[in-house]
């Protein structure tokens, strides 16, 4: 593999990849230029009639662009990310000790879930989710505030673990909403 | 110093020739072939001025191949041999096929894809849907005067892999290189984006002769990006027809019905079908083998009735396509209709509703697709000077996804995710010594591999013998632009490249393709090697154009020594291709595809430093 190669497929930093500052609160118009910035220059339809060799390396490059752009644009995976490059594990798998309040909390909001679906009730989905994202909103302020203002990144883990909860949440509205149809 | 050229916008300067590049929709009920001349995309018509060509294929027993009009006519006389609508079976099984007992063809069970026996053999669906490729294929080489380079070929963007896969092996057996398969509401997005000079969210609500897809776009100046889709490749206008058939039957109390008399009644039912977008009543008459007469009239609020619950089942891919672009209706600012069906007003009065808008209808439904592909092949064939291209980011329509223990699914790539796409997972071995590994991967939303497609079983083998748990191995799942799956394995601790044998299952084999092309060339009395070579001839060109165009642009990239290995493996090609012999040319082109790869790999650290460099300038 060349050295080239190898660059585009190593989980090297995806702030550098983007050119842009390794913080939480990301400029997100930033981000979307810089991305297709660099897909417009890499992008597989721009080597549709070239050879073998430049579309394998344009098929890498553009892999690991939009895989970068993924991770970037979701708060959970960027903070993620953010911790891993300074050698802190969030361990989502492993690290299930969140504190009381939490808990109880997300227990609630899943019996309230799970009523909402036995009742067919898409407008107690609706009202969920909204509940959901002023939840998610504040969360993410205090994550900006421990990440970028403290650089505390081993404190930080729990509020990662906390928003990944609310995302399975989230999804699991989603889910609902299709079975409902 | 050298004056600077400035070219019409559209046209490129003049040293660089146009590339032969076609766009083609290969629809359920209609193909059609469009091309780029002068800057303006426009369908290519047959001799007779016709631009659309039915896509029905008749088998006749001397081995002879009638499509389009000529099959057309005799379907109704010559139902089991005149093949409609097929693209239906397309990378499906037996079981994935509805309405079978409507269809008047004698299927056959095959591993994977169904398959269709005719006086000329049995038929697999991608040597039917070539057959269309061909007709079109010559149509443009007549019609533009020379080989073609490339062809785009639009898809359902509902299209799993198999039936992804299944249309390019098509292509290929057509004779066409296919540059790109394009999502067919995307193609739409791009005619119709660059003809109004749209930005913003839009939808595009494609319902056609079989399939429906409904995509959102995200249209900015240069960049069309899908943000999410959706769909149904099971739905179409044929539906429509079914229940109109189905109505008939049972109106006019008829009993079991001949193949023929089935095909028959199915072609008034649509052409019924066509008339009430028009007429508010229109009568179907037809007369049966038996002699027997169906004589019944029926009016529109009698068809949107028996119709209601297709036009509802589109309604739900629309709103999940929404919720996964995290959007509400009103966040789109405009919704395209494209196919033949969208003119169907309870169609147009649904969507009209839903979105609290009117569909804008400005582009002709029929070709729209068609003329959006030929625009992106133009792109693609490099016929556009830098800068005037635009940026086409599409997704992958449906999760992908490997089974686990107790037949379960995990997720691997999730749908709507932007191509090309890759993931890599690590497996490692559970008994001493163990040397191999089987994998299945799926495709679909659903939590069970029994209620998922599966796209293929495959075997890792050669992992070097070690104790249980020692190896790693790393199995890279990559899709690629055309949202095609290939799949790579490693074992990391020896760096053991593990062999990995990707055993559809559907589809058709490397082998398959072979004897098809072979069959093919007997009927077609055209020489093997004179195609072989003329395409060989055509890559190896290609190959030499685009390594002159990058050591032009790119040459400071590398040292003298490597230039001239790079320059001496061209002279071995063009050498090759002043030769008669295809296998030479084919070594030459690996040779030196072989020996750019690190300039290859180097120039596009140099597209993203440039494209970093620029945007640092611009932010200043």
């Amino acid at each position: 593999m060349s050295a080239a190669a190898a660059k585009a497929s190593t989980s090297s930093s995806y702030f550098e990849l983007f050119g842009l500052p390794p913080v939480f609160a990301m400029d997100l118009p930033a981000l979307e230029k810089a991305y297709r910035d660099i897909q417009s220059r890499v992008h597989p339809d721009r080597f549709a009639h070239a050879g073998d060799a430049e579309r394998r390396a344009s098929l890498l490059w553009t892999t690991r662009v939009n895989e970068g752009f993924q991770v970037l644009k979701k708060p959970v995976s960027r903070a993620r990310h953010l911790l891993e490059l300074h050698g802190v594990d969030v361990a989502f798998e492993t690290n299930t000790a969140m504190p009381q309040q939490f808990l109880m909390q997300q227990m609630e909001l899943r019996e309230a879930l799970e009523a909402a679906i036995a009742a067919r009730d898409p407008a107690g989905l609706a009202k969920l989710q909204q509940g959901l994202e002023r939840d998610r909103q504040s969360l993410e302020k205090q994550l900006a505030q421990r990440l970028d203002a403290d650089k505390d990144y081993a404190g930080a883990a729990g509020l990662v673990r906390e928003l990944q909860f609310l995302e399975k949440l989230e999804a699991e509205i989603d889910g609902a909403y299709e079975a409902m149809e | 110093m050298a004056l600077l050229q400035i070219s019409e916008p559209g046209q490129s300067p003049a040293p660089h020739r146009q590339r032969l590049a076609v766009g083609i929709d290969l629809g359920t009920t209609n193909s059609l072939v469009a091309a780029v001349r002068s800057g303006v995309a426009a369908v290519l018509p047959d001799a007779q001025g016709r631009p659309l060509l039915p896509s029905i294929v008749r088998y006749l027993k001397n081995g002879a191949v009638e499509v389009g009009y000529a099959a057309q006519a005799k379907q109704a006389e010559d139902p089991g041999n005149t093949l409609v609508s097929v693209k239906r079976f397309m990378g499906r099984g037996l079981k994935d096929v509805a309405h079978l007992e409507n269809a008047p063809y004698d299927f056959v069970d095959a591993p994977g894809m169904v398959q269709l026996r005719t006086v000329a053999g049995v038929k697999s669906p991608v040597e039917v849907s070539a057959e269309i490729l061909k007709v079109l294929r010559l149509r443009a080489e007549q019609s533009l005067g020379g080989n073609l380079e490339g062809a785009v070929v639009t898809v359902p963007a509902y299209f799993d892999d198999a039936q992804r896969q299944a249309t390019k092996d098509a292509g290929r057996l057509a004779g066409l290189n296919v540059l790109r398969l394009l999502n067919e509401p995307t193609a739409a997005a791009i005619a119709y984006g660059l003809d109004n000079a749209s930005e913003g969210l839009f939808a595009v609500y494609d319902l056609g002769g079989g399939t429906f897809d409904l995509s959102i776009l995200k249209l900015s100046r240069g960049v069309f990006e899908v943000v999410a889709t959706s769909g149904d490749s099971m739905l179409g206008g044929d539906d429509f027809d079914q229940r109109l058939f189905c109505w008939i039957v049972e109106q006019a109390k008829l009993a079991p019905l001949s193949p023929r008399d089935m095909r028959l009644l199915l072609v008034k039912a649509r052409e019924a079908k066509e008339a009430l977008t028009f007429h508010s009543e229109t009568g179907i008459t037809a007369r049966l083998a038996s002699g027997e007469l169906v004589d019944l009239r029926v009016d529109s609020e009698t068809f949107c009735g028996m119709t209601q619950t297709l036009v509802h089942k589109t309604l739900g891919p629309v709103r999940r396509a929404l919720r996964d672009a995290g959007l509400a209706v009103k966040d789109i600012q405009g919704v395209v209709m494209v196919g033949g069906a969208t003119r169907m007003p309870q169609v147009q009065r649904a969507v009209a509703e839903l979105f609290g808008r009117d569909p804008l209808n400005n582009l002709d439904p029929d070709k729209v697709v068609a003329l959006g592909a030929a625009m992106q092949a133009n792109v693609l064939a490099g016929n556009k000077p830098q800068g005037e291209e635009w940026l086409l980011l599409d997704v992958i329509p449906l999760s992908l996804g490997v089974e686990t223990m107790g037949g379960l699914v995990e997720k691997i790539i999730p749908r709507n995710s932007t191509l090309p796409a890759a993931r890599a997972q690590e497996f490692t071995t559970f008994k001493d010594g163990q040397t191999g590994m089987s994998f299945h991967v799926v495709q679909g939303e659903r939590e069970l591999v029994s209620d998922c497609r599966s796209l293929a079983r495959f075997e890792l083998k050669g992992i070097p013998p070690m104790a249980a748990g020692a190896a790693r191995v790393r199995v890279t799942y990559q899709v690629d632009a055309d949202g095609l799956l290939s799949v790579t394995a490693k074992e990391k601790t020896t760096g053991a490249e593990a062999s990995v044998a990707v055993k559809p299952s559907y589809g058709l084999a490397d082998a398959d393709i072979e004897r098809m092309l072979r069959d093919s060339f007997t009927h077609a009395k055209e020489d093997v090697h004179a195609r072989a070579l003329a395409e060989s001839r055509v890559d190896g060109q290609r190959l030499l154009e685009a390594t002159r165009s990058a050591l032009a642009a790119d040459g400071h990239l590398l040292s003298s020594e490597e230039r001239s290995r790079i320059e001496e493996r061209m002279g071995h090609l063009e050498t090759a291709l002043g030769g008669a012999e295809h296998r030479a040319i084919k070594q030459a082109i690996d040779a030196l595809n072989h020996g750019t790869e690190a300039f290859a790999a180097r120039r596009m650290d140099e597209g993203v430093r440039r494209a970093l460099a620029g945007r640092k300038i611009g932010s200043l």
